[in-house]
This record gives structure tokens, C-alpha cells and sequence, in this order.
């Protein structure tokens, strides 16, 4: 991808919390246009590259563009051009639905009938229709969450950045949550960042994903194309007469990625022509008992794991 | 088919930039104004401009009562009186004004906007400095048009030999309203915790009010003014509005520790305010 088809693009960004703690360490990469996700363990340095693309901390070291400008020296008409939902709760105090999204829009830089206009029509948009003239201070965190992007989407931002939007929700609105994001990156033409470390929600409401580790971007591309084997996927439902590790570190040993995704359940990542034969050869040096074996699709669980266990 | 789909749209209008600060101000001076207790308040620190105005129209119309007659001192007893009013007003309003919005996590909120952080504290001084104005210049202005209207040729009179009270007026008005806004918005920055932030104030107030009568009565000489943040606006006052000055502190040590508080109130704010606190 080059660069003048991407939102955002980082190059050799270093941030550095005190002395030594490398928040992002030389990172180099690019977010395409459409939903981007951003993906990775807690610590894995997701909000600190969101909060260093919205001007709050300064890099170290390198250079960040965001819709073709320059964090450090266009912060301002880049914040005019994004909405932000951060991951913990925020409100302004004092104010109820309608007032907090028309003071967002206002500050933004709409006038004051237009942004309340507005206000009225994403509170809707988000599912909070009727609750819009209650204080934001006596919502549950579902509604929270929805508000904060209500908020982030009041002025019509071109590029989105979404900080964990389904924290704290229960399964219906986590689903109605996806599903907004979803529609707003696929119907209108708003482009987002959505930093999670649940693949669930990056897989299905992204097309692209950038998957960080320990500061450094893990891999990075469109997710469908990530997911293309190099090798083949297997589930496997095994007994093993000791412990599961045991089993791991051997087929880890053979270059296999493993990982159990429940108590006797594994999937494992076979690389290059290696098929099934290997792994039942494995399994019996091993004592173990392959009870159950039949081959997989790739998710994007399988990405994730194998760009973090390289990284 | 729904007659108007609430669906989310795109918006086509013209976006503003750099008023943002405004929108703080016009938000803050709407909300104070549709709370009752706040009304009150601001109803009761006009009192004072009342029992004045009655003041100047009897020394007007009632040749006894010379010795009610205005006198640039009048004025400077006005601002006196006042602050009181300035005060409690400062605690009132200003103790929250950045402690509610960190503790809410607002500051997030409001830096991803297209505005600075000098906008954000601009706006969040506009707010509690229009209040003071409104119980400090206002109504000393309004008092010399008063004394002019009241006392006819006369007060013309009184204006033309002090020119000065109008520029007197305004200039004392904004140091002191700066002055305790910065403050207090330096100090509101520090906690999330609004009553803290009121009583921190309150007792610098006191304590430093404290010291220097501790200071006087251990020296026996009033140089040491200049330690208490109300005598050091006294002081700066007095020589505004062309009085005896009522400490033998230099008026410039006063203006000074008053410039150094407001650059340190500065300092903090610079410090404070922040899209993201970060513990390394």
C-alpha cells in the first residue's frame, strides 16, 4: 500500500515512558482507508500509538501523518478532521445526552443549531434516542460507551479512532455496537481505527489489521489475505496421558504453532505440505490419543497467534 | 418508509475554527445561570451597588449630606467591600471547573476536539473572570454613570478631575480578576476533588493572611505585606486608584509577587492540563 492511499502512516515512532519503558519501539506502518484493526495484548502499546496519532503523547522519535498531515505540526486541523472514543468512561460533567453531544459538535466547530441538530440525529443513530435527555452521569456503561461515540462522530469526522468501543457491554449491545461500526466503515465512508484485543470484533467489522506486540507492529495487512494458509490449520480433540504442554512443546519443536482453545481442544497451524500424517507421527512418540482431527479454516485467532508467538 | 431517516448522515455545513474557547465560556455562563443558588449569590453582591447609588443620590440632591460626596477612595472602598463576594464566588465556581473535568476524564474528551489547551484554559477562565467582572467592573462603571447622572454639571465635574477612575476602575478589576481566576484554576487542576480545591484555596487565603500578621507582630512593620496574596492586591490597588497605600511595602514587590503567582498558576496549568496523564 502507498502511502498516499493510507490515513495514517507512522515512521520509526518511538515513545518512551520515563527513561527506559519502550511504549512503541521504531515503529513503521500504515492504516488503509476502511475499518483497520488494531490488535493486540494488553500492554502491546494500542492506545499509547492512538493517543501519540491525537497529539496527547509526543514521540521520542519519528515522524506520524493522519489524513495526509503532520501530527507535529498540524495537530489541531487533524483533530478537526477525527473523532476519538477512549477506551476508559468520559464524559462531561453536569450535562445531559442532547447538551454533552451538541457542546462535542460545538467545540468542533458547528454552529449551535446544527450541532444540536446533529446531536439529536447520531443519539438516535447509536440507540439512544430515548434516553437522550436523561444526564450522562446516571447511564449504564453500555450507554457510556454509546455515547462516547455519539460524541466522536457529531462533527461528520473523516477517520474514526475507536479505543476498546465494546468494553463493559453485554452480548446484545456488544453486537449492536459491532454492528454500528460495521455500517459506519462499510455504508458511510467513515474510515476507522478500532483498537481491541478481542479478534472477534476486530475480524468482523475490519478488512485490514495491524497486530502489535510488546511496542512493535507483529504483522499488518488485509485481514482476509493474512488469513490465506501457508501452511494448513487442524483441530484436534486429543488425551493425553500427562500434560498438555508436553505434547505443545513437542509439535512447537516440529515449527508447529498450537494453542488449545479449550480443555482437550487444539488447533494446530502445520507449516508448508506438512498435513495430518505428521502430526498423528507426533502425537504418538508422545502417548497421545488424537480422539478427533479434521482441518480448519485459518481465523484470524490464527494470525494473531502465530504474528505474536514471532514477535 | 419513515418520513425522515434517522439514519447517520454525513454533514455538509461549514465547520468554525478557533472559537472553541467561546463555546467554553457561552456553555459554563449558561449552566451557572440556570442554577437558582447561583442567582442568588449574584443578586446579593449587587447590594452593595445599590446602598451606593442611594449614597450618591443623597449627596446630590441633599446639600447636609456633603460628606457623602464620592471620592476616588469611595471607589477603591468599593472594590473592598466586594471582595467578599469575589470570594465566595471564586470557591463556588472556580474549585470545579477543572477538578470536575478530570474527574470525569473530560480532558480527553475536550483535547480531541480542534482545540488547544491554551483554548481549553482560556475557555475555563472566561467563565469564572465573567462572573467577577460581572460583581466588580460592571458595577463600578455603573456607579460613576450613577454619580454623572445624579449630580448633573457636578458629577460632570467630579469625572473631569478624575479622569483617571474609569481607566482605575478597569485596570484594578482585571488584575485582581486574573489573579484569583489563575489561581484557582491552577489549583483546580491539581485534584479531582472540587470541595478539596475550595477549602486548599480558602486556607491559602487565610494561612498566607496569617503569616503576615504573625510577620508584622514579630518585625512591628507592615514591609512584610507582601507574603499575603490579598494585601499584595491591596496594595497594588491602592496605588491604582491614587490613595495612601495602606502597607509600607513598595507597590512594585506587590505587583511583582502578583505577576509571579499568575506566571506560576501558569506553570501549572501548562503542566496539568493534558489529554493523557502519563506515571512512568
Amino acid at each position: 500500500m502507498s502511502e498516499g492511499d493510507a490515513v495514517v502512516s507512522l515512521e520509526n515512532v518511538t515513545v518512551l515512558y520515563g527513561r527506559s519503558n519502550r511504549a512503541l519501539n521504531d515503529i513503521t506502518t500504515t492504516f488503509a482507508r476502511g475499518a483497520v484493526g488494531l490488535l493486540g495484548p494488553n500492554g502491546a502499546g494500542k492506545s499509547t500509538m492512538i493517543k501519540s496519532l491525537l497529539g496527547f503523547v509526543v514521540p521520542t522519535h519519528g515522524r506520524m501523518r493522519v489524513l495526509g498531515l503532520d501530527v507535529a505540526t498540524s495537530p489541531v486541523e487533524i483533530r478537526a478532521r477525527i473523532g476519538y472514543m477512549p477506551e476508559n468512561d468520559a464524559h462531561i460533567p453536569g450535562l445531559n445526552a442532547v447538551s454533552f453531544v451538541g457542546y462535542c459538535g460545538e467545540l468542533a466547530g458547528l454552529p449551535r443549531a446544527d450541532a444540536i441538530q446533529r446531536a439529536h440525529e447520531v443519539l438516535f443513530y447509536v440507540g439512544l434516542g430515548e434516553a437522550r435527555y436523561r444526564n450522562v452521569e446516571t447511564y449504564s456503561t453500555g450507554m457510556k460507551q454509546r455515547i462516547k461515540l455519539a460524541q466522536a462522530l457529531v462533527h461528520d469526522p473523516d477517520l474514526l479512532f475507536l479505543d476498546e468501543p465494546t468494553n463493559g457491554m453485554d452480548p446484545r449491545g456488544r453486537d449492536e455496537m459491532l454492528e454500528l461500526v460495521r455500517d459506519l466503515a462499510h455504508n458511510k465512508g467513515v474510515s476507522l481505527i478500532l483498537s481491541s484485543h478481542l479478534l472477534p470484533d476486530v475480524e468482523y467489522t475490519c478488512d485490514h489489521v495491524v497486530v502489535m506486540d510488546k511496542g512493535r507492529v507483529a504483522t499488518a495487512g488485509p485481514i482476509e489475505a493474512l488469513k490465506q494458509p501457508r501452511g494448513r490449520v487442524y483441530e484436534l480433540r486429543v488425551k493425553t496421558p500427562g500434560d498438555l504442554e508436553t505434547f505443545f512443546d513437542r509439535l512447537r519443536a516440529a515449527g508447529m504453532d498450537c494453542h488449545s482453545t479449550d480443555d482437550d481442544i487444539v488447533r494446530v497451524f502445520v507449516p508448508g505440505d506438512g498435513g495430518a500424517r505428521q502430526l498423528f507421527q507426533l502425537a504418538a512418540a508422545e502417548r497421545v490419543q488424537v480422539r478427533h482431527l479434521r482441518p480448519s479454516v485459518p481465523t484470524l485467532e490464527d494470525v494473531f497467534a502465530h504474528a505474536v508467538g514471532e514477535a | 418508509m419513515p418520513i425522515h431517516d434517522q439514519g447517520y448522515r454525513r454533514y455538509g455545513g461549514d465547520k468554525a475554527r478557533g472559537r472553541a474557547w467561546l463555546v467554553i465560556v457561552s456553555t459554563g455562563v449558561r449552566a451557572m445561570l440556570g442554577n437558582r443558588r447561583w442567582i442568588v449569590l449574584m443578586a446579593v453582591s449587587w447590594i452593595q451597588f445599590l446602598v451606593r447609588a442611594v449614597q450618591f443620590y443623597i449627596a446630590a440632591n441633599f446639600s447636609q449630606a456633603n460628606i457623602l460626596n464620592p471620592t476616588a477612595a469611595t471607589f477603591r472602598d468599593f472594590f473592598d467591600k466586594q471582595d467578599i463576594f469575589v470570594f465566595i464566588m471564586t470557591v463556588m465556581l472556580g474549585s470545579s471547573l477543572i477538578a470536575q473535568d478530570r474527574r470525569a476524564n473530560a480532558l480527553q474528551i475536550y483535547l480531541s476536539k480542534p482545540l488547544t489547551r491554551a483554548e481549553y484554559i482560556f475557555g475555563k477562565l472566561g467563565i469564572l473572570m465573567t462572573f467577577l467582572l460581572l460583581i466588580t467592573w460592571l458595577p463600578a462603571v455603573l456607579l460613576l454613570v450613577v454619580e454623572v447622572m445624579f449630580a448633573g454639571t457636578s458629577g460632570l465635574a467630579f469625572l473631569r478631575a478624575n479622569v483617571y477612575l474609569f481607566p482605575a476602575i478597569t485596570v484594578f478589576a482585571l488584575v485582581e480578576v486574573v489573579m484569583v481566576s489563575t489561581s484557582m484554576l491552577a489549583l483546580s487542576s491539581l485534584s479531582t476533588n472540587s470541595r478539596f480545591v475550595g477549602i486548599l484555596y480558602a486556607a491559602l487565603i487565610f494561612f498566607s493572611n496569617a503569616l503576615y500578621g504573625v510577620l508584622r507582630a514579630v518585625t512591628g512593620s507592615s514591609v512584610v505585606s507582601w507574603v499575603s496574596f490579598g494585601n499584595n492586591l491591596a496594595q497594588v490597588g491602592d496605588m491604582i486608584f491614587r490613595v495612601p497605600l495602606r502597607y509600607q511595602t513598595p507597590w512594585p514587590v506587590s505587583l511583582l509577587m502578583i505577576v509571579a503567582l499568575v506566571g506560576l498558576s501558569a506553570l501549572i496549568l501548562e503542566r496539568r492540563v493534558r489529554g493523557v496523564e502519563i506515571v512512568a
